[in-house]
């Protein structure tokens, strides 16, 4: 390495970052490109009815669908508040 | 057979209408009877980069609804007579071509010709999804810039889940990369993505590394395909591409900068 690399190296490169930024949203991207298409419309529907009972926030619901070369999975996670009150 | 290549990238900017115009042009020169359509209908352009944009008559539209004949509508280039041009439609309807029309256009072309070259509109609209949906093989034109890579991907889920290919169950679009406006003195500062990088994100085969290079903007200025600029490096980097695709093997170039004197007599290695 000459002396000139060395200078070179010390900078923080941009194109590392890029590199980093365009993984982490490629592999996000690829992973909800094959869900079924009615997948964001059964996550509200999800919200409402939960919604009438629990009072939930609009985050609090998560709908993920995993796909291998066997199974389907579809996967609902909700985050219960705390403290549980009745809407009613 | 004839086999149909979709150059495409869903970026705009990037250099579809430059590739296109580019293979084509090699494919032909290599004794392949080729045509060329331009799909970006609204806004077409490919005559001009050909070079053809005063002999246009009738148009890609025209033949799909009947008012011209194929013949009547493809340009024969001045340069080689192997290649034929098919210009875009200049109408503002969005849809002036159908999957039906273009499909029988295509039929027709696959009897006469060894390659047909789909120049994609850039976006994901109707123009872009026509380019490829017929597609056997497409070339991917990518920047080394992260909305293009971004974009290309984008184009691979579509070419992978929205073409006839696809649709059908049939093998599937063999795609490959071509990288274009690359410098590699500023890959080697960090400031660019190398070709590694795109390569193991996109994970494609690739074809071709094409450098930022003055003689593309020459070209187009005088309306000839870069890849008859053989002195040049982009019209070089294309002629190997070609020569690659038709199954050549051909170490790749211009990955590496080129060094001056400075660079020689300071730079290691």
């Amino acid at each position: 390495m000459s002396l000139l690399d060395y200078f070179k190296k010390s900078k923080a490169s941009s194109a590392s970052l890029a590199k980093e930024r365009l993984q982490i949203l490629v592999a996000h991207e690829r992973s909800s490109r094959n869900q079924p298409s009615y997948l964001p419309q059964l996550q509200k529907e999800l919200l409402e009815v939960i919604r009438k009972y629990v009072n939930v926030e609009q985050d609090a619901i998560s709908v993920n669908f995993e796909q291998n070369d066997t199974q389907e999975t579809l996967e609902l996670n909700i985050v219960l508040p705390e403290h549980q009150t009745k809407i009613s | 057979m004839a086999r149909i290549i979709v150059v495409t990238s869903g970026k705009g900017g990037v250099g579809k209408t430059t590739t296109s115009a580019a293979i084509a042009m090699g494919l032909a020169k290599k004794g392949h009877k080729t045509a060329v359509i331009d799909f970006d209908v609204g806004l077409r352009n490919l005559d001009l980069i050909m070079g053809c944009e005063r002999r246009v008559v009738y148009d890609f539209v025209n033949v799909i609804n009947g008012e011209a004949s194929l013949n009547q509508a493809l340009i024969r280039d001045k340069n080689c007579n192997l290649l034929y041009i098919l210009p875009a439609s200049q109408t503002r309807d969005k849809d002036a071509l159908s999957q039906e029309g273009v499909g029988k256009i295509l039929d027709e072309l696959k009897k006469e010709f060894k390659y047909i070259v789909c120049d994609s509109p850039a976006g994901i609209e109707k123009g872009a999804h026509l380019a490829m949906y017929f597609a056997d093989d497409a070339f991917i034109v990518t920047n080394p810039e992260v909305s293009s890579v971004r974009d290309s991907d984008r184009m691979l889920g579509i070419l992978s889940s929205k073409s006839r290919r696809a649709e059908q169950n049939e093998e599937p679009i063999r795609e490959y990369l071509l990288l274009s406006r690359y410098s590699p003195d500023r890959v080697k500062l960090g400031e660019m993505l190398s070709v590694d990088d795109v390569q193991e994100i996109l994970s494609l085969h690739l074809l071709g590394v094409i450098p930022e290079s003055k003689s593309v903007l020459n070209a187009s200025n005088s309306g000839t395909p870069v890849i008859l600029d053989e002195k040049s490096d982009a019209g070089q980097a294309y002629a190997d591409i070609v020569a690659r695709y038709l199954g050549e093997d051909r170490p790749h170039r211009f990955i590496d900068e080129k060094k001056g004197l400075f660079g020689k007599l300071f730079g290691g290695k």
